[in-house]
């Protein structure tokens, strides 16, 4: 698929994961390396009101720092960013982060999208966005968006996902550049790292 | 400082339900011309939730561009105040973050309890979730009878909804779970009557409550206050607007007086960050500082 894609240059990869997503999330990152510079964000859809410890779960596996979004935070290089459960996750355009209290997006908030696109909208082709397992429909139209502004756009290969409603929902939507296992988009993120 | 509307506001779909954009000039221009027209001061809110909102008013008024629906607005005040609807933010809850409340209720309400009389500025009421929550525990703790509160917003049709004091059936449920977590003594039950889908709150509950227009970005302090709450109104506004904002509050504030934020608010990185001191900073409630760092 698509080679010449992995040559544009990346500034960000946002990714969205669902049921499945902690397993898939840790299995995708945990051997970056310490030296790995690109931004992650993440959507990873928990039960609303319940205080995540997705950053201190990930914090201990990962060699890269790990931690919530914040308010206004701009976002630093060689960083795993969470959205913090109950509010919505927001690129703005300056690469600063904004929560919002919006409704919910598929039932979601933080919703796949709503972070998929306001990064797409910030990012342009400069943006890799990575649907994973899930089941449910969000991330689709994010994803989409992305590839309508130029980024580069990978889906889990269904097969290989945990709940493969997600990513078969986003490839219904869109055809992305790489439909991968988790391995191949693990050597994938290590190459846009790398151009 | 908008936030919340009204629960009727129109029912908003997801947010791509077509190809539609617009960029951060035209959305700048619109709120430019809002503000001239209207005075109504959307110019500092952030751009990625502010753009999602515009989007979804298009689709409603079926206005293929932002242009277009300038013009309709501009011309017609019906129009913006239903535009309005969609520049605020709807949601809200009763006892939203249990945790607030209990805090207020264990760590502030005590020290409350001394003064003679209180005032409490609700800053950002939407449709009153908040007012009545706090005006429960405050009965609850025998402060309600000597305080004077304030709630505000931008919203008038916001406002009306907060002075009626009715709010959905369903949604009991989960405020009533969110009430016992927040410590409360009593039945829920025993603050409002069920009718139909509806559920009346008391309507002494909000006796000593003025509820009244004032923005957070083009009005002044208007009252000496012991306690501020102003909880995820912050988060849609930019850097400099959340600086006037916190400005305000400070102001406002008697000596020592208490502030709280929302759950993902913070203090740390505002021009204001040495003004306060955390009082519970996982609850975010902070205490004015009366000795200015150096």
């Amino acid at each position: 698929m698509a080679s010449r894609k992995t040559h544009q240059r990346i500034d960000a990869v946002v990714i969205g994961a669902s049921a499945g997503g902690v397993h898939a999330l840790l299995a995708l990152l945990a051997d970056l390396p310490r030296s790995f510079r690109l931004p992650l964000i993440a959507v990873l859809h928990l039960p609303e009101g319940r205080e995540s410890l997705l950053a201190e779960i990930f914090q201990y596996r990962l060699p890269i720092a790990v931690r919530e979004a914040a308010d206004k935070e701009s976002i630093a290089p060689g960083t795993l960013y969470f959205a913090g459960p109950g509010y919505h996750l927001s690129v703005e355009m300056d690469r600063t982060f904004s929560l919002s209290c919006e409704e919910a997006v598929h039932y979601s908030r933080p919703s796949i999208d709503v972070l998929m696109v306001s990064a797409a909208d910030c990012y342009g082709a400069a943006l890799a966005g990575i649907v994973l397992t899930g089941a449910n429909q969000d991330g689709a139209a994010g994803l989409a968006r992305i590839k309508q502004q130029g980024g580069l756009t990978v889906v889990q290969d269904p097969a290989d996902a945990e709940v493969p409603t997600m990513p078969e929902a986003a490839v219904a939507q869109l055809k992305p550049d790489f439909i991968l296992k988790l391995a191949g988009i693990r050597d994938l993120l290590l190459k846009l790292d790398h151009p | 400082m908008p936030h919340k509307s009204a629960s009727t506001s129109p029912a908003r779909g997801a947010l791509h339900h077509s190809r539609a954009n617009v960029s951060e000039s035209e959305l700048n221009f619109l709120m430019e011309a809002i503000y001239t027209t209207y005075s109504y001061d959307f110019r500092n809110y952030s751009g990625a939730s502010q753009k999602r909102r515009i989007l979804q008013a298009m689709a409603h008024f079926e206005c293929p561009t932002v242009g277009a629906l300038q013009t309709m607005v501009l011309k017609d005040a019906t129009l913006f105040m239903e535009l309005l609807q969609y520049l605020t933010i709807p949601v809200s809850e009763m006892f939203r973050d249990p945790a607030f409340f209990l805090a207020l209720r264990q760590q502030v309400l005590p020290v409350l309890q001394t003064y003679p009389s209180l005032k409490i500025w609700i800053a950002g009421c939407s449709t009153g979730e908040e007012v009545y929550s706090l005006a429960i525990l405050l009965r609850e703790e025998g402060l309600l009878e000597k305080s004077l509160i304030y709630a505000t917003d931008i919203n008038p049709v916001a406002l009306s909804k907060a002075r009626q004091g009715i709010f959905a059936r369903p949604s009991i449920k989960a405020y009533t779970v969110n009430y016992q977590q927040a410590g409360g003594t009593q039945a829920f039950s025993d603050y409002y009557i069920a009718a139909y889908d509806a559920a009346i709150f008391d309507p002494t509950l909000r006796t000593n409550v003025t509820f009244s227009d004032h923005s957070l970005a083009t009005d002044s302090v208007f009252s000496e206050m012991q306690l501020v709450l102003c909880r995820n109104v912050l988060i849609y506004f930019n850097r400099a607007l959340q600086n006037r904002a916190l400005g305000l509050f400070h102001e406002s504030l008697s000596h020592r007086g208490f502030m709280g934020l929302g759950s993902k608010e913070s203090i740390e990185f505002s021009a204001y960050a040495g003004h306060f001191e955390a009082l519970d900073k996982a609850a975010r409630i902070f205490r004015k500082l009366q000795v200015m760092p150096v």
